[in-house]
């Protein structure tokens, strides 16, 4: 789909008779793709299948790592149900991906448009809007971003320039998700890059044929780019919804691991880390991370049944 | 004239963006008092104070939670590249039963949220009497468990001719000759790139060291950033900012001298 659109595979286009293709001892390869396969298989069996089952058995118990895991049925699920802290990560996770995942792609998509534009310094800017890309995820930034916010932070500085007090962005459970927002926007660089590599794929001609139709600027970015470039928006949400359901790193560092205030920054992965490794709830623990795991299942099957309506593949017919 | 507002807008935005990063190198030559009270990016007075103290912050230095996070990322590396490699060859490559349904499954674990597999990595990996070392950390990397990688891999062999494969099988060559004698030399640019990653995220990754390293000597530096910032010492921030870049400093030399390789890694595949 879109990643055989970025790299062609070359084997692939001169065709070669079918009966050149077939590699000559059939039965040999086999026996050698297993030798090729085995640290993958051991890691799909042990490291994969094998834990995603026993996290599965585990919801199913009580578990605290050092009497044995007692099977307790459905309670643990029950007593996510009544959980408040649990509701509140999950609010807090929701309103985290709504709002921070279609900022970060419409500046990413913006910037690439922009810069695609013949502009002059193209590889400058390029490297300048992806450093943050590179770093947001780190411990470092993280602790940037405690600091820039806090109560005599860098924030409140440039707003006292203005005249404007302000306050401890991170102590009010208004404000401290916020500032999450703004840090994975500011991360906007990779998904740009990504754009700009589909824009350079739409050819020419079609901006052409476009200008010949009477099709102005605005015409042609609706009717061309924007098309062209579903496929990518759609690789680009589906990517980036998924990484902002799992984001721990900020929420751990910028609340002291704790996710205040008032739960504001209690992200479901954070709350996982706490019920699992401190308080070692280890059963509930694996039947949260099983909840994340449907979750985003569904979600990105939907992205994916969605796509039909509004995501246009330039070769279907 | 359009071009040159353009230009103008442009850079005002960079700035914008930068401009923390930037505020973070200032503060860090700060005298510890000054962090706070004085926002602006001309010092009264520059120092390194912080990074003496920073680096001497917990009980054991800087330098052992720098050696520890080369060591791990290091480590990665190489596990990454010969594992991956190897299972890239076979899925691109070689014809055999179920490869299609292997390569469907490398596209899947590529979504599958870690989350849902530590918890009974933790407890396999402490029941082999292994936390608080690094095998957790290192294990999968060798078992081509960075789908990603596998992924990229795959894209970047289909596009080798498969005439280079079809002579030396003539010439005799079996698929270990051809994949370490024809394949894995022409993967270059993708081996390079996948070890950039893995270093990147490895040296970034917080929270696999958070769960299975409890003693200070084995602290990675994001753990080691961490557990200075919980512990809050006397001019806190500026120490803490100090350690903070010298962090990021390795992550700067890879985006400085190999850019044309992170750049192709997302552009084909979508990595951060």
């Amino acid at each position: 789909m879109t990643q055989e659109t970025l790299v062609r595979p070359v084997a692939q286009s001169p065709p070669v008779p079918a009966r050149r293709r077939r590699p000559p001892s059939f039965r040999r390869q086999g026996g050698a793709a297993h030798v090729f396969l085995l640290p993958f298989l051991l890691g799909l069996v042990f490291v994969t299948a094998v834990p995603l089952l026993a996290s599965l058995y585990l919801s199913f118990t009580d578990y605290d790592l050092l009497h044995d895991p007692e099977l307790i049925g459905l309670e643990n699920f029950q007593r996510m149900v009544s959980d408040e802290r649990f509701w509140a990560s999950v609010g807090v996770t929701l309103r985290y991906v709504l709002v921070s995942v279609p900022l970060q792609l419409a500046f990413a998509l913006l910037l690439a448009v922009v810069l695609d534009k013949g502009m002059r310094g193209l590889a400058l800017y390029r490297s300048a809007f992806y450093l943050p890309s590179l770093l947001g995820s780190s411990v470092a930034v993280a602790i940037l971003w405690r600091q820039l916010f806090g109560h005599e932070g860098l924030v409140n500085g440039v707003l006292g320039w203005f005249g404007v007090e302000g306050e401890s962005w991170l102590q009010n459970p208004d404000t401290a998700l916020s500032t999450l927002v703004v840090l994975n926007v500011w991360t906007f660089g990779s998904p740009m890059i990504i754009f700009l590599a589909g824009l350079r794929q739409i050819p020419e001609e079609l901006y052409e044929a476009a200008r010949v139709d009477g099709a102005g600027k605005v015409r042609q970015f609706w009717s061309v780019t924007v098309p062209l470039l579903t496929p990518i928006v759609f690789f680009n949400l589906v990517l980036q919804t998924i990484g902002a359901f799992q984001a721990f790193t900020q929420a751990h560092i910028i609340s002291g691991g704790q996710g205040g205030p008032l739960d504001s920054t209690l992200f479901y992965t954070l709350y996982l880390y706490q019920q699992g490794f401190q308080s070692f709830n280890m059963g509930y623990a694996s039947a949260m991370a099983w909840v994340l795991l449907v979750v985003i299942g569904i979600v990105t099957a939907a992205h994916f049944l969605l796509s039909k309506y509004w995501v246009f593949y330039g070769d279907e017919r | 004239m359009r071009a040159a507002v353009r230009h103008v807008v442009m850079c005002a935005f960079v700035l914008v963006m930068i401009y923390p990063l930037i505020w973070m190198v200032v503060s860090s030559v700060k005298p510890g008092n000054l962090v706070l009270s004085e926002p602006g990016l001309t010092p009264s007075e520059v120092t390194f104070q912080n990074y003496r103290d920073g680096w001497n912050a917990l009980d054991e230095p800087f330098s052992l939670f720098f050696l520890n996070s080369l060591l791990v990322s290091v480590g990665s590396i190489v596990g990454n590249l010969v594992s991956c490699s190897l299972a890239a060859y076979a899925l691109a490559r070689l014809e055999f039963r179920g490869r299609k349904l292997y390569f469907a499954i490398t596209l899947v674990s590529v979504m599958l949220p870690l989350h849902v597999l530590v918890v009974p990595q933790y407890i396999f990996f402490s029941q082999l009497d292994m936390v608080n070392t690094y095998f957790p950390l290192l294990l999968p990397k060798f078992l081509a468990t960075d789908a990603f990688f596998t992924f990229l891999m795959v894209q970047f062999i289909r596009t080798i001719p498969r005439e280079l494969d079809a002579a030396a099988w003539v010439d005799g060559a079996g698929p270990f000759r051809i994949y370490w004698s024809i394949v894995l030399p022409l993967m270059k640019p993708a081996l390079v790139t996948a070890a950039i990653f893995t270093f990147i995220w490895t040296w970034n990754d917080f929270f696999t060291p958070l769960i299975y390293l409890t003693s200070t000597e084995m602290f990675t530096v994001p753990v080691a950033l961490n557990s200075m910032m919980s512990s809050e010492t006397a001019n806190g921030v500026g120490a803490l900012f100090a350690m903070s870049l010298l962090s990021l400093l390795p992550v700067l030399v890879f985006f400085v001298t190999a850019q044309k390789y992170l750049i192709r890694g997302i552009s084909t595949t979508g990595l951060k």
